[in-house]
């Protein structure tokens, strides 16, 4: 593929790289620095934007920091503060260095303002978050009109660019980001004309103190007083149906709960959430993706079906907080120095999740090394709908674990692998859902 | 407006002068007359209304480069298709221009279709697409493994073959104007007055003159003959195409263009991989009344998503990375309506309908032979210039690098097509340079990958600074 000998490599050394990291957002930070404090010589994280910290560097907002740090820092302030302790144990960031291919035995193919190059890792630590879902995958009907933006461009385009795409959008989606992008359009004076949801409640779920203003108030009215507060009328069970206008959007119908059709005039579109890992590397290259969590396929070291590669934070499944993915880091960071040190405890046998119930969107891992010892010590999970009732697990014809759960979409749910598994003394795993 | 953005300026004196030949309309077609009449020695000036090249037709096709095997024995159409496909064999190489000869397969899913291959195999014969050949359900798994088992037979059409739909016109455009044409953007004809055998064009910018007019309006074809002539012998009723195009993880899962047997009206839903690296299914044929409307809708997408599960079940687990649609320029009429109306030195090249990127080239010579005949001459250019295309495909069978590989390119903007800073900046600038997020996207790829621009809207924003009439997003007034 590369047909010509890099004269010096962009990473400025030929001493071997024991762990390289893709991806230098809060996960693979936290697992560079967990690295170095396990003694790892070389660590290099490659980082394809021009300074690394990940998605935070995109969120002038509160609140990050309260799991590392345990104070409320802004997506920025958080983001230095993360790459300023990567320095100091002496990870080396290399920004604007993109990985284009993952290769089999850690050999990754990287373009930097030195072209293409070819570099060799012991182990490779996969870190390249999630994104928002686009309007093509949404299958949104109307034309392609400028002013549809997804919240993560938005927030880039106000907090990095200071600039804004249109200046009364509407927001589709009742997700934590899509109250965060509030505050992003208030912060640029932008003025949301209306908000709407496809479920009958809304669907974050993360801490409110987002919005300090609404701290007395119980979390869920909170959220649903929020756009009132900010003028903005808030529409749950609501579809975004068609876009319309030329160059620009002008105006969408949207189809209101109890099925009356309304158009809406604006003059853009903030597409909010449905997160998607970010596995480009993985969907081109080598390694097993999961379609449930459209993240690579990894066991409970977070080992990918190439166990050169381990995968940590958002790009395991959408989508979690910047903390939970700081920690699912720290701990990727840990296991893979036990790995260097041969000292990762070996599986006697492994067993797969599968998932038999279409109300249930994934569970990750996908496979569960016994005996359990390291690792992640717990099945995440994400429902499709609201519903309340059994999450059940067979193997074979014995029902090997089961418990009551009241489900929302997006909202995470955990399962101990110790109790999913304790009971299961060979075969797989079946997750079914029954509701009650 | 922005000092970079000079569409606005009234045509120049400069411009004033008498140019041999006006081509109205920068789709394809206009793109390839431009080129073909400049080296054959002509003074050629082509308007285009949008800002940018292929607003129209052009801009949304399944860019698949046809060898006229299907096309109806004995059209001008078919002609043209032969003539325009062994001239881009021809001339690729030395433009740059990508060529991916997959062949197509014409399956047949059902006995009544296996009843109607023998006629299509006669058909091409006809056509003298001499390597068209039936083959068994047995060769079919083992040439296209991930085929439904719902497949029974299939028309084998080696020479099909997969192209770059926007950077061949551009290229065509790129040599025009290197040899001496000159391009006006933001240019609509209004109106025109012929008078001693000088046409005076009315456009949106000031008046152009000529001694000829070659019609290449496309979706807008009979109008212009409308407006400027006083009669059209054709109507334009344009024929919507929505397709879904599927991650580059699909890719491999077809070797070559899937052709359904065809219906009297269209060539039917094809399976197609792109130049880019990714699978796409489409398209639709839908007539409709608007010539602009190119929307896509949810449960037409959505058919097509299983339409492409129905005939290779594992598209099933694939992301859909982008939707679009495109209006062919169908008439009343089958084939091409290329007309010369000798008294009024004036061309009309219309209802070049689901072909025109495989035919432009041929229909270019075909046009400039009508007006040779009627004793028009130039001197042919001795040694036309080349021009250089950017290299938008990994795996160029030329050999060539695309930017990222090559250094010194600054920074990687669009990191899913890995387009890089200089290439956008390259795209800005010169003749053709891009006046809309549109033009970019077609002349660098910039936000057509699996993201849809989460990650680069931002950047591009900053870059495009000044360059587009109507840009991205403003500059935020309160800091
Ligand atoms: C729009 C949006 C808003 C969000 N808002 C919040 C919020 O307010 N609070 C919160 O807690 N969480 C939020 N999140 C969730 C967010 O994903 C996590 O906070 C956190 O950033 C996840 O960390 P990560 O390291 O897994 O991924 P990321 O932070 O996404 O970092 C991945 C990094 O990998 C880099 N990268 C990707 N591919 C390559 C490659 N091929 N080569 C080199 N580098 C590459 C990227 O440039 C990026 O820096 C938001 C997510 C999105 C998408
Ligand atoms: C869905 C679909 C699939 C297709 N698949 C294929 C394929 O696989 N292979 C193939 O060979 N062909 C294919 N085609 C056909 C091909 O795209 C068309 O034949 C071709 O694009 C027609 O080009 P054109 O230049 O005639 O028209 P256009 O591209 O419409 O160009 C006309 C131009 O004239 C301009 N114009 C109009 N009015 C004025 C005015 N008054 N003043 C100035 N400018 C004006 C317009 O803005 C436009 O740019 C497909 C078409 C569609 C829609």
């Amino acid at each position: 593929m590369v047909d010509r000998a890099v004269e010096k490599s962009s990473l400025g050394s030929d001493i071997p790289i024991d762990v390289a990291i893709i991806g230098g957002g809060p996960s693979g930070l936290s697992a560079a620095i967990e690295l170095k404090r396990c003694g790892v010589s070389r660590v290099v994280v490659l980082e394809r934007e021009s300074e690394a910290g990940g998605i935070p560097r995109h969120c002038g907002h509160p609140p990050f920091g309260m799991r590392e740090f345990k104070r409320i820092l802004t997506g920025p302030n958080y983001a230095k503060k993360l790459v300023a302790l990567a320095s100091a144990v002496e990870v080396e960031i290399h920004t604007m260095t993109t990985v284009v291919e993952a290769r089999p035995d850690g050999e990754l193919l990287i373009t930097t303002n030195f072209g293409a190059e070819v570099i060799n890792a012991g182990r490779v630590i996969y870190a390249t978050g999630v994104r928002e879902m686009p309007r093509s995958a949404r299958l949104i009907s109307g034309k392609r009109n400028s002013g549809i933006v997804n919240s993560g461009a938005l927030q880039s385009m106000v907090y990095l660019k200071h600039r804004m795409p249109f200046k009364r959008p509407i927001i589709i989606g009742t997700e934590l980001v899509s109250f965060s992008t509030i505050m992003t359009c208030h912060h640029a004076g932008i003025k949301p004309v209306t908000m709407i949801g496809e479920h009958d409640e809304i669907t974050a779920r993360w801490p409110y103190s987002v919005f300090p203003g609404l701290i007395d108030i119980p979390f869920r009215t909170g959220l649903r007083i929020f756009p009132r507060i900010m003028g903005i009328p808030l529409h749950l069970g609501a579809r975004l149906i068609a876009i319309d206008g030329d160059d620009n959007v002008s105006s969408v119908q949207i189809e209101l709960a109890n099925g009356i059709r309304q158009t809406v005039e604006c003059d853009g579109v903030i597409l909010t959430g449905k997160f998607t890992p970010e596995a480009t590397l993985a969907l081109s290259g080598h390694l097993d993706i999961d379609p449930a969590t459209g993240g690579p396929v990894v066991d409970q070291y977070g080992r990918c079906s190439d166990p050169v590669y381990c995968a940590t934070g958002n790009l395991l499944r959408p989508g979690e907080t910047a903390g939970w993915c700081w920690n699912e880091g720290r701990q990727a960071g840990r296991l893979v120095a036990d790995d260097l040190k041969n000292k990762l405890p070996e599986f006697d046998r492994r067993i797969q999740i599968y998932l038999s119930d279409t109300l249930i969107k994934y569970a990750m891992p996908k496979f569960v090394g016994l005996p359990l010892s390291a690792g992640m010590e717990d099945l995440q999970l994400r429902f499709k709908n609201s519903a309340k009732g059994y999450i059940i697990g067979t193997s074979g014809e014995e029902t090997v674990y089961r418990r009551k759960v009241s489900v929302h979409p997006e909202h995470r749910v955990i399962i101990a692998l110790d109790k999913l598994t304790n009971k299961c003394s060979e075969g797989n795993i079946q997750l079914t859902f029954e509701e009650r | 407006m922005s000092s970079k953005n000079q569409d606005h300026i009234s045509l120049t004196p400069a411009s004033n002068e008498i140019f041999d030949i006006v081509v109205i309309g920068a789709g394809v077609v206009g793109c390839a007359i431009a080129r073909g009449f400049v080296l054959e020695g002509a003074h050629v000036a082509i308007v285009e209304k949008a800002s940018d090249i292929l607003d129209g037709a052009s801009k949304a096709n399944s860019a698949i480069l046809h060898t006229g095997f299907d096309a109806p024995s004995g059209s001008l159409e078919l002609d043209c298709i032969r003539d325009g496909y062994q001239e881009y064999m021809e001339i690729h190489q030395e433009l740059g221009l990508p060529l991916e000869k997959t062949g197509a397969h014409v399956v047949a899913w059902n006995d009544e279709e296996v009843a109607r291959l023998d006629s299509i195999l006669s058909q091409a014969h006809a056509n003298g697409v001499a390597d068209v050949a039936l083959i068994g359900k047995k060769e079919l798994q083992t040439l296209e493994p991930n085929l439904s088992g719902n497949a029974l037979a299939a028309i084998s059409v080696p020479g099909e073959a997969i192209i770059d739909p926007w950077s061949a016109p551009y290229s065509y455009l790129r040599q025009a104007l290197l040899n001496g044409a000159e391009a006006f953007f933001t240019c609509e004809v209004e109106a025109g007055t012929f008078d001693n055998g000088v046409w005076q064009l009315q456009t949106s910018r000031g008046t152009l003159k000529s001694r000829h007019v070659i019609n290449c309006a496309g979706l807008y074809g009979d109008q212009i003959n409308e407006k400027l002539l006083g009669r059209s012998t054709f109507g334009i009723m344009p024929r919507k195409g929505q397709f879904v195009v599927f991650d580059k993880a699909a890719h491999s899962l077809v070797n070559s263009v899937i052709l359904p047997v065809p219906s009297e009206r269209t060539k039917g839903i094809v399976i197609f991989q792109t130049v880019f690296g990714n699978l796409a299914v489409g398209p639709t044929a839908e007539d409709q009344i608007s010539r602009r409307d190119v929307s896509t809708d949810k449960d037409t997408l959505q058919s097509l998503i299983n339409a492409g599960i129905d005939k290779i079940p594992a598209l099933k687990h694939m992301p859909v990375t982008a939707v679009y649609a495109g209006l062919r320029p169908a008439t009343e009429n089958k084939d091409y309506q290329i007309e010369l109306d000798e008294t009024q030195n004036w061309i009309t090249v219309g209802g070049i309908r689901s072909t025109g990127l495989s035919g432009a080239l041929g229909i270019s010579k075909y046009v400039y032979k009508l007006y040779s005949q009627t004793g028009n001459k130039h001197k042919p250019v001795k040694n036309p210039q080349l021009p250089k295309s950017p290299v938008l495909i990994e795996a160029s069978t030329q050999g060539l690098r695309r930017d990222w590989q090559k250094s010194d390119h600054e920074e990687v903007v669009c990191h899913c097509e890995l387009v890089t800073k200089r290439e956008i900046e390259q795209a800005l600038e010169g003749s053709l340079a891009a006046r809309s997020l549109a033009g970019l996207k077609r002349q660098t790829r910039v936000t057509m990958g699996r993201c849809q621009g989460f990650y680069c809207t931002a950047r591009l924003a900053e870059l495009t600074d000044g360059h587009f009439s109507n840009p991205i997003a403003k500059k935020i007034n309160n800091g």
